[in-house]
């Protein structure tokens, strides 16, 4: 055995052959994977496992269905309807391959709040406020594991208001894309729609909950209508901090009267500001 | 006017309607086509729209635009740019023996070179509908594009990546510790590109001085780029800003680069301004785009075409503007597009052999997302396939994971596999630095040092002593 062979089995006896990388601690900055050492050039068995679970992670949240009988259940106690619908993708399959059918609702549903609206409605029909609907989107686990904590904080929130903001029946949607909530909006004569959908998920946020919320909602608009929270978890926007957003944009858009591009959520601007510098540390010294 | 095409098949007769829809139904199957409606509607109709189009003439492409001349001013770039001398040697030619042509031994590195200008997008597209994976590779691996700024890229045996140290929230130190982790795994020779969270001129500017004056202290032959829009990159070469490349996403029509916000003149402006700034040292490519294939039919700009045949129309902006890197972001776009890694990697070797036939410096970004059929196996295969044909440079991430835009690409470890089983190795310029760096021990057989580099030591000691 040459000398440098037997230097390197002394050195890295205790974990195969992995070279370890010393600027791992860095990662207190940053969530990316650096820092993950090698065994020669290639990734190390414990690092390609772990990234291998939270592959398997997000592909769980996208394919496994949510349990819409368990989330009924727990938004029983707000004490509104509940009306369960579904898109015009038949299954899973056909919904990832056909977004715009994710978008429409099928006819039976259609059926179901038109109606919901006449059984309310007297004569007129009956005006809601706000219209909140829960949608699978792209990760289930996402609304498993957030949608109810956070629309528990945001009807907190929404009753200590002056002005009512009245509820129209909670809607859950299975194989549904952002814009079908323009369908139920409308359907449902609500003048805002508050879409809560899984989010795409990422290999680091396979739960991550967005919200999409549109003023005088009605099919056809596109996301230029609509502004945007993303990342609702506890590892990433808190439920608090998400209601409170979310409510300051309800105030906007029912002040102003629109909701997208002409809203701007200057809830965030001073979060900008804050980092103007480029000092770091590879140019310390 | 498009005439229609007919091809009898016992006693059954296929009829197409024009030309975009032969080459649309000729496309091997993926899900953009059909969520289109313009694929094929059955394996048989496939098999005969491709016999059909081979026996189509290259000449037919001139005549027969498949977006009207009038209504798209990247059908005028194409036929108005297009050389006539150097389309003689292939102009008798149909489909079919276009193929054959460039598989002969006749077909070598210097010939493709001299025709380049002769070829149509459309007619590198129609090839590469009737070639098997193996001929794309083959003849993209006879395709040479060098470009230059402060390194060499796309030499032959050569794979360059790009550092892309994306952070969520654009935190500097963030950042700077994914760009030390990718130098210090020999990546980043492509380029530093910075997808930014926050996209302002502001955050972009501060983003550029931030890799400015990173490349400037470690004296590292590369180049930086923000990849923000690019009137925003304009306006930060006005405010004195440190713009190494102008970056820009673009599509095949027209009507999908309005959809982005520019025109060709937009282009131009920003090419010459980014020129004016005379920061290469061995080159003067100063842009840097990026494709893929579906984003002309997500913009609701696809004319009725394939969406292969769009993705390589977007080859004529780019060659206009002799880019440094052009990148085809395969996987990124979701599987309503392209559904599973078969289809991603047909679309990644499409891509990469129209481009490099058309003299195009084509990297790509082997990639994911969690909603698509792929996994990392599927990204092994696409880039050991990619590395063979000879693909100018990959992306280069840790560990695989985008933690900003949620997808998967390759790591610095993956661009390190490539190079050292198909014998590939970085840009010259930047080989030498990591040799003189200390980051590699061997630059020849990719031998990583096991003790930290002393400069890069220092500064993670001032950090780890600091707070």
């Amino acid at each position: 055995m040459s000398n440098s062979a037997s230097k390197g089995i002394k050195q890295h006896k205790d974990n195969g052959k992995v070279v370890d990388n010393p600027w791992r601690e860095l990662r207190r900055f940053t969530d990316a994977r650096i820092g993950l050492g090698r065994a020669g050039i290639s990734l190390p068995t414990n690092e390609m496992l772990a990234f291998q679970l939270s592959h398997a992670q997000a592909r769980d949240a996208v394919n496994f269905p949510l349990d819409f009988a368990a989330l009924s259940e727990q938004l029983q106690p707000f004490g509104e309807s509940v009306l369960q619908l579904h898109s015009q993708a038949v299954d899973r399959s056909h919904y990832l391959q056909r977004p715009d059918l994710g978008r429409k609702l099928d006819i039976a549903s259609r059926d179901k709040l038109t109606d919901f609206m006449s059984n309310v409605s007297a004569g007129a029909l009956h005006q809601h406020d706000i219209a909140i609907t829960i949608v699978d989107g792209l990760s289930s686990l996402a609304v498993q594991k957030n949608a109810t904590a956070f629309i528990k904080q945001l009807l907190v929130l929404l009753n200590e208001q002056p002005q009512a903001w009245r509820l129209a029946p909670f809607t859950l949607v299975e194989q549904g894309r952002v814009a079908i909530g323009d369908d139920i909006g409308q359907l449902l004569n609500a003048k805002v729609v508050v879409v809560l959908i899984g989010e795409r998920p990422g290999l680091s946020s396979p739960d991550s909950l967005g919200l999409y919320l549109t003023w005088q909602p009605k099919a056809g608009l596109n996301d230029a209508s609509r502004n945007c929270i993303s990342n609702i978890r506890p590892a990433g926007l808190s439920y608090q901090d998400a209601a409170q957003r979310t409510l300051y944009l309800l105030q906007e858009a029912r002040r102003l009267n629109l909701s997208g591009v002409g809203l701007k959520d200057r809830s965030q601007d001073d979060v900008i500001e804050h980092q103007i510098h480029t000092k770091n540390f590879l140019l310390s010294e | 006017m498009s005439k229609s095409y007919r091809y009898t098949l016992g006693s059954k007769t296929y009829q197409f309607e024009s030309l975009a829809q032969l080459m649309a139904k000729a496309t091997p199957k993926r899900s953009g086509d059909s969520l289109a409606g313009v694929s094929a509607s059955c394996a048989e109709e496939r098999a005969v729209a491709q016999m059909t189009l081979a026996e189509v003439p290259l000449k037919t492409f001139l005549n027969d635009a498949l977006i009207p001349y009038e209504d798209d001013e990247i059908t005028r770039l194409i036929i108005d740019e297009h050389d006539k001398n150097a389309f003689a040697p292939i102009a008798h030619l149909t489909v079919g023996d276009f193929r054959n042509w460039l598989l002969s031994d006749h077909a070598t590195s210097s010939v493709l070179t001299a025709i380049r200008a002769g070829i149509t997008p459309e007619m590198a597209a129609a090839v590469s509908k009737i070639m098997r994976n193996q001929d794309l590779i083959l003849v993209a691996k006879k395709c040479h594009v060098t470009t230059a700024f402060r390194n060499t890229i796309g030499l032959p045996g050569h794979l360059s990546t790009r550092l892309q140290p994306n952070h969520p929230t654009d935190n500097v130190n963030g950042i700077a510790a994914s760009i030390l982790d990718g130098l210090l795994y020999g990546s980043g020779d492509a380029v530093i590109g910075i997808n930014p969270a926050t996209d302002n001129v502001a955050q972009a500017i501060k983003l550029m001085q931030l890799m400015d004056e990173v490349i400037e202290k470690y004296q590292i032959p590369t180049q930086s780029c923000v990849l923000t829009h690019v009137t925003n990159t304009i306006e930060c070469i006005n405010a004195g800003a440190p713009v190494d490349l102008v970056f820009q996403s673009i599509g095949g029509t027209e009507a999908t680069n309005s959809s982005f916000g520019f025109n060709l003149n937009t282009l131009a402006e920003a090419q010459a301004a980014a020129l004016s700034l005379k920061r290469g040292t061995v080159g003067d490519n100063v842009m840097y785009f990026e494709t893929g294939q579906g984003s002309s039919l997500s913009a609701n700009a696809h004319h009725g075409l394939d969406q292969q045949t769009c993705e390589t129309r977007a080859y004529a902006v780019a060659r206009k503007f002799k880019p440094l890197l052009v990148n085809t972001v395969v996987g990124f776009i979701g599987p309503e597009y392209l559904f599973d890694g078969k289809e991603i990697t047909r679309a990644g070797l499409e891509d990469h052999f129209c481009a490099k036939l058309l003299g195009v410096p084509m990297g790509c970004d082997v990639c994911y997302t969690n909603h698509a059929e792929a996994d990392q196996n599927d990204m092994d295969n696409l880039l050991t396939l990619l590395g063979v044909a000879g693909c100018s440079f990959v992306m280069g991430i840790p560990g695989s994971d985008d933690i900003m835009l949620n997808y998967q690409t390759t790591s610095f470890h993956d661009a390190l596999y490539a190079r050292r089983v198909l014998g590939l190795r970085a840009a010259p310029e930047f080989e030498l630095w990591l040799a003189k760096m200390n980051i590699m021990t061997d630059t020849k057989q990719h031998i990583l040092a096991d003790t930290l580099p002393s400069q890069f030591a220092r500064s993670l000691k001032a950090i780890s002593g600091g707070q």
